[in-house]
């Protein structure tokens, strides 16, 4: 259906359906309990972060899952994306759809330009090449072309790009009756916009920009599956498989190795055209490297070069950062409550840099653990686990592949 | 002319700074064929290396002073640090001005050890596997020691004096002729300067003239071969990591009076020392030093003002324009070697 095969299909009813009850399924503890605010993610700006780093993640999983190409630039597309659409809602109106196509427009032929370049060389010096094309827009972007002092200011350096009441918003209002901001929209829907369902102590949150967004990370997803599944995804994996092979055999593979990275610069100008909607402001910090090392975190722990990894990936990580930043000494204190004293006071110093503001130190051990023992991610982990339950020592299409690709590609020296 | 002077001046420092980590990693790069993206990292904690010595040295206690009398006509207390206590208050004062140059004995041990761990821990495994993979550990590596640095140290750069001779500025124009106040520099830049070089140099004699740099020079020319001779070349490239990561730290050690050691400086030199690595082409060492130098250099001409008048920003971005030119001209950097990090 819909031109998928069967398993794809179900996978793709899977996301749909979580994706559509996100609110119910993020939210399992009664409102106003502890648990709930520790626990509980069905709030809008949470599940509109889960969506939308789906998105860029799948468009990064695009290029790295298939052609092997490990770009540690991705932060600058997502940056441009987002002042792109932040500079159509100051100058056009207020409604979302000018914004994001710009910032896809906008992205793709950035993504083109660095593309085109970087793709001149593969291997480390491609990341390299990224690396430091992503660091010069951060750089550009925080200085160069965002001086407030000039009457070129693109960016408005540090401060961010932000609305203004004197915006001119030639097809919107420029300020509301009541003199205030006017909010994004989708055709006269607020992004903000909730509708709240109260069952027992339970309150449910359906959140319009969160919809919009999970409606365009579906697409997103979709049309991932039918890259994956075409004869031009299977030229990127060729790529990715022996390129030197590809070459001999006469056949140029940079137009395609061009064509995955601008497709994924795309999906990550999309990304942030969907940040600066569901929150017009715009930073260069969007943009600086250690983002981008992010996204590649993400794509890793879910599991590169499948189909639901990136989303899986970017949830957890989004999900993990917001619950990990949370616990502060008092809540373990609180947790830890009914041991004696001295153990108490003793677990909470060794658990404390690890959680709060240091959840950062979690993330990277959980990174390198993923990277050193379960190289497939998520999606791996899950598959073992599956086998190690159910006992089947079926060998499925995946595992066969990437054996083959280990036997293909030599020990490096 | 002063200006040009004084600019190039001032981007030796920088580019001392840049060619000592770039050095490192090509040292990595070269022997063991590892992409290391935590050698900012091992700069970083071998700045913190300077910080902790500090520390120590500072730790003090509280004794009564028979001299004087609070208001209460009671001994007035003061702090006094042990090493005053210990070795009389000028030698205990001299000690712990000096605990920028006396860290580099305390850096040395513990990044040897930090290099040691790291080898045979983490990085042996990942010879097998593919670069990216490698990038992916170290880059978690990096991100993980850095956050312990942080939950230690705290967020805010740790002010760390140099010396008290070394604090004024030296008037280098008068000696060459020009006017008093046209070229000032600081002392701690020169020694700065001066140490990279010792260091670079060491290096450079280390594997030119012993038998184990010959054999390490061997061995990141045909691995196999060195291994088959019975020589057990795992071992001494260990111990390259561990003079790696010494480097490294070294090259922290002494910018920390340069630059507030703060736990994200590891992360802001990396990318400009890959930079360095890549235009200086991947697996040569005067590769690696001579861009370090050129680049730093560049990067502090960008930032004078004439220049910046021209082209606004240039200072920001010269050194990727740089960088970006000579990869795509000269595909494999300034004086890379044919087949290192090549797929």
């Amino acid at each position: 259906m819909l031109g998928l095969t069967k398993k794809d299909f179900n996978l793709f009813m899977v996301v749909l359906v979580m994706v559509a009850l996100a609110p119910f399924i993020l939210n399992p503890f009664p409102q106003g309990s502890s648990l709930a605010q520790m626990f509980n993610a069905g709030y809008p700006d949470l599940m509109q972060r889960f969506v939308i780093f789906g998105i860029l993640v799948i468009g990064f999983n695009i290029l790295f899952g298939l052609t092997g190409y490990l770009s540690f630039g991705h932060a600058a597309f997502l940056g441009v994306g987002s002042y792109s659409a932040v500079w159509m809602f100051k100058l056009l109106g207020m409604n979302v759809i000018p914004g994001i196509l710009l910032s896809m427009v906008v992205a793709g032929i950035f993504a083109l330009a660095i593309g085109y370049v970087s793709l001149r060389r593969s291997g480390i010096y491609f990341s390299i090449l990224t690396l430091a094309f992503a660091q010069m827009s951060y750089n550009l972007a925080y200085s160069v072309l965002g001086n407030p002092a000039s009457n070129f200011n693109l960016t408005n350096g540090e401060t961010g790009l932000q609305l203004l009441l004197t915006d001119p918003r030639v097809l919107g209002q420029s300020t509301t009756v009541d003199g205030s901001l006017p909010v994004t929209n989708f055709f006269g829907i607020a992004m903000r916009d909730s509708f709240e369902l109260r069952l027992g102590d339970w309150l449910f949150t359906f959140n319009a920009g969160y919809y919009l967004c999970g409606i365009i990370m579906l697409i997103s997803f979709y049309i991932s599956i039918r890259i994956f599944r075409s004869p031009f995804g299977m030229m990127l994996r060729a790529v990715k498989s022996n390129q030197q092979r590809m070459n001999y055999t006469g056949l140029n593979t940079k137009p395609y190795t061009l064509a995955a990275f601008v497709i994924s610069g795309i999906y990550a100008g999309l990304a942030g055209g969907l940040l600066s909607s569901m929150d017009p402001l715009a930073g260069a910090e969007r943009m600086h490297w250690t983002a981008s090392g992010e996204i590649v975190i993400m794509a890793i722990l879910g599991g590169v070069g499948t189909l639901i990894g990136p989303i899986l990936g970017a949830g957890f990580n989004e999900y993990f950062k917001n619950i990990l930043s949370k616990i502060n000494d008092g809540v373990l204190h609180q947790w830890l409550g009914f041991l004696p004293d001295g153990v108490e006071d003793f677990l909470v110093t060794i658990i404390h840099p690890f959680v709060g503001k240091g959840w950062h130190l979690t993330l990277g051990l959980l990174f390198m653990i993923v990277i050193i023992f379960l190289p497939g991610g998520l999606v791996e982990g899950g598959k073992r686990l599956g086998r190690m339950i159910f006992g089947r020592p079926k060998r499925n299409t995946a595992e066969a592949e990437a054996d083959a690709a280990k036997r293909r590609n030599p020990a490096a020296e | 002319m002063d200006q040009i002077i004084l600019q190039f001046l001032n981007g030796l420092d920088k580019g001392s700074a840049y060619a000592l980590i770039a050095l490192g990693l090509t040292l990595i790069f070269g022997t063991l064929g590892v992409v290391n993206f935590a050698h900012g990292a091992l700069f970083m904690i071998g700045a913190f290396c300077a910080v902790t010595v500090q520390r120590i040295l500072t730790l003090s206690t509280v004794v009564e002073d028979p001299t004087k009398t609070d208001f209460l006509g009671n001994p007035a207390k003061i702090s006094t640090p042990y090493v005053e206590s210990w070795f009389g208050p000028e030698m205990g004062a001299a000690l712990i001005d000096w605990s920028v140059p006396l860290a580099i004995l305390f850096a040395i041990p513990i990044m040897i050890a930090i290099g040691f761990i790291m080898e045979r821990g983490l990085i042996k495994h990942f010879y097998k596997r593919p670069h990216a993979d490698q990038i992916l550990v170290t880059f978690g590596l990096a991100i993980v020691l850095q956050e312990v640095i942080k939950a230690f140290y705290g967020a805010n750069p740790i002010p760390t004096g140099a010396p008290e001779v070394f604090r004024g500025s030296f008037d280098f124009g008068v000696l060459i002729g020009f006017d008093p106040n046209a070229i000032i520099y600081p002392y701690w830049r020169m020694v700065y300067f001066a140490f990279a070089a010792v260091i670079i140099g060491a290096v450079f004699a280390f594997l030119q003239f012993t038998t184990f740099g010959m054999v390490v020079r061997a061995g990141m020319a045909d691995r196999e071969t060195v291994g088959l001779l019975g020589i057990n070349i795992d071992r001494r490239f260990t111990i390259m990591f561990g003079i790696a990561a010494a480097v490294a730290g070294l090259a922290g050690v002494m910018y920390a009076p340069i630059n507030s050691p703060n736990y994200h400086m590891g992360m802001d030199f990396l990318v400009l020392s890959f930079v360095v690595v890549v235009v200086g082409g991947m697996g040569s060492l005067p590769g690696a030093v001579l861009a370090g130098f050129l680049l730093g250099i560049l990067e502090a001409f960008a930032s004078m003002n004439e220049i910046k008048a021209i082209f606004p920003g240039i200072d920001q971005i010269i050194i990727y324009v740089v960088a970006i030119i000579i990869i795509l001209t000269r595909p494999r950097g300034l004086m890379g070697r044919k087949g290192v990090m090549e797929e």
